[in-house]
């Protein structure tokens, strides 16, 4: 028996499934590689200095801080409620939560600015009340990229929360801890290995967001202008930078993914 | 006024819980603190949904909870004590361990969940760790230890709170043989000095036997026999109690190969063993006859027949002294020895038949 194991586990692979297994990696590796190729060595520096690409840069991170830690305060208790209470509707509001992963970001963007937007079902009335503009601003930006971004941490956090064993929480429970004790002090730390990994998907989907963003927020450098959005404008005025700022956006996607593999592949 | 002095001392539990549209679990507990009650019973009777009634992780669908006076749970009235502030220490089956936690904080979790300051509660923590012989694994993670390590600071971690009832879960359950008879001291040590109720649920006779003063058969979601040990024992009255209750268990002293009962030696085929033991006979293990028996049983002695017992479709009879034992026989059997009470037979028994564990009863 444990060598007829070994031969499916361990033994050759299929042909087959080697040449279609590696003809999908190549798949992945061509397009970097053509970015590679093209990189401007000599120019980079320059090109990565110009007030466009940090003012962009600058941009970027805060808005995928702050969207991936507005997911975290909003996107977390709504993947409880999802996990584990119980409400009429349920399955509709989990299809609700998750659309914005099929959606096209540049619907969801026209959904915002007509939500969010001057004249928006929300956005009129609060513009009134306090003036506050969401389109066109960092606010815009950030709203984006949370509305496309956060259904990562949402799916990911309630997948853990439905694989965690009640038990535990009901034995601190009958420890004497509150309920909020136990959330604090069981829940959480047990599903952190997931919450990380969500974390990470999450922030990097909002560093990448671009359709919502020039839909809602507009395209206005120092303002709204992410690097994604500068790598459009690059494309037509300048192709080096387009592909220079392109790399760096690889570079750091790759080395979030490549410092939380241990935690992803659980 | 007596009556609800009598009543308020304790716990007191009459359960209803639907945990299923085909299931209803209806017990009436009562527990006087000082005693162990234990609820035995198969996989999916109910037992351990009327232990998490009563320490509150569901609530009763109706009847009512009380201790030492107080209503945990009253569902005509709407009463109900969360588990939080119920002070009943659980030992929860397969341990339940916080995985993320080290030793030390596993066992002060209830203390610091009661807003005790951490030095407090981690030197009264370390002290459990010290009672429980677990010094030195303050550090470790839950997945380091053994399952007998981990069922120990489980029952550290429960007793920490200095609970007002003790809960325990199939506590025995998950640990190999020899580990549990180590743990079963431990726990009866615990458990005796223990000064509140508490209550037993296992699937295990043998533990039920050993350590309740009284014992609750659950079949079903509904208690079909309570007595001791004896009681369940000698006269079951179900065909789940006949099977697993129906053994003899024998306490005694092991060397060399024989157990001393004080009456009648047995001879076990386990030459190692020493000290106080408890030999377990399954009745149909042992075979009766009217002459002297042949060949090779290592076991036998000549008695008297005491009870003739017929459950359902089987027969079930006590012999007297020098040991009493409990002997299943077929109605053939039953005939061809002409078997009645004052019947003169011998017993035999091999001795490979007979379980030997290390134990004695309290």
């Amino acid at each position: 028996m444990p060598f007829q194991q070994r031969s499916i586990t361990t033994g050759r692979s299929p042909i087959l499934l080697v040449v279609l297994g590696l003809t999908g990696l190549t798949f992945f590796v061509v397009p970097l590689l053509g970015l590679l190729w093209r990189v401007p060595w000599k120019r980079t520096p320059d090109l990565l200095t110009s007030q466009m690409v940090l003012d962009a840069l600058r941009l970027s991170v805060i808005a995928s801080l702050a969207a991936t830690a507005i997911s975290c305060v909003i996107g977390v208790p709504l993947a409880w409620l999802l996990a584990r209470a119980e409400f009429p509707g349920k399955a509709i509001v989990r299809s609700i939560v998750t659309l914005p992963l099929v959606l096209p970001p540049v619907v969801g963007g026209t959904a915002l600015l007509f939500a969010l937007g001057r004249r928006g079902l929300v956005g009129g009335p609060l513009n009134q009340v306090t003036g506050l503009l969401m389109p066109f601003s960092l606010w815009g930006v950030i709203l984006a990229a949370t509305f496309v971004a956060m259904p990562f941490l949402v799916i990911t956090v309630e997948g853990a929360l439905h694989n965690l064993d009640e038990k535990h929480e009901r034995a601190a429970a009958s420890l004497g801890a509150s309920r909020w004790m136990v959330i604090r002090r069981i829940t959480v730390p047990m599903i952190a290995p997931s919450l990380i990994a969500g974390l990470a998907l999450t922030w990097a989907r909002a560093f990448g967001e671009f359709g919502a963003t020039v839909t809602f927020a507009g395209n206005l450098q120092g303002r709204t202008q992410t690097l994604p959005l500068a790598v459009f404008v690059a494309l037509e005025s300048d192709r080096d930078a387009a592909v220079a700022i392109s790399m760096i956006m690889v570079f750091v996607s790759l080395i979030v993914l490549i410092a939380l593999r241990d935690r992803w592949w659980r | 006024m007596v009556a609800v002095v009598l009543t308020s001392q304790g716990l007191t539990a009459d359960v209803v819980v639907h945990r299923s549209e085909n299931f209803r679990l209806e017990l009436c507990l009562s527990i006087p603190s000082g005693k162990t009650v234990a609820l035995l019973g198969p996989n999916g009777s109910g037992k351990s949904t009327a232990l998490a009634a009563i320490a509150g992780l569901i609530s009763l669908d109706s009847g009512r909870i009380l201790f030492n006076g107080v209503t945990l749970d009253d569902p005509a009235t709407g009463a109900f004590v969360p588990p939080e502030r119920r002070k009943a220490g659980v030992v929860f089956q397969n341990y339940l361990l916080f995985p993320h936690l080290s030793v030390l904080d596993n066992v002060a979790f209830g203390l610091r969940s009661r807003r005790i300051a951490r030095g407090e509660a981690n030197t009264r923590a370390r002290e459990w760790i010290e009672r429980i012989g677990l010094t030195g694994m303050e550090n470790r993670k839950p997945a380091d230890l053994s399952g007998g390590q981990s069922q120990r600071v489980a029952i550290a971690r429960a007793l920490a709170i200095t609970p007002d009832l003790l809960l325990l879960d199939e506590p025995l359950s998950a640990l190999d043989i020899s580990t549990r008879s180590e743990l079963r001291h431990m726990l009866k040590e615990h458990l005796t000095n223990f000064d509140g109720p508490r209550l037993l649920i296992t699937h295990d006779p043998t533990e039920a036997f050993l350590l309740a003063d009284e014992i609750h058969v659950i079949e079903d979601g509904t208690v079909t026999q309570v007595g001791n040990a004896d009681e369940i024992r000698l006269r079951p009255r179900t065909q789940y109690a006949a099977d697993l209750a129906g053994f003899n268990l024998i306490m005694g002293t092991a060397r060399s190969g024989i157990v001393d009962t004080g009456v009648q030696p047995l001879y076990i085929a386990n030459n190692e063993i020493a000290g106080p033991v408890l030999a377990t006979i399954h009745p149909t293990a042992i075979s009766l006859y009217l002459e002297p028996p042949k060949g090779s049983p290592r076991n036998s002695w000549s008695t008297t027949v005491y009870r003739v017992e017929r459950f359902e479709n089987r027969i079930r009879l006590s012999t007297g002294p020098p040991l009493p034992v409990t002997v299943e026989v077929t109605e053939q059997a039953k005939t061809e020895l002409g078997l009645k009470p004052g019947t003169q037979i011998w017993v035999a028994l091999k001795a490979t038949e007979i379980g030997i564990q290390p134990g004695r009863f309290s």
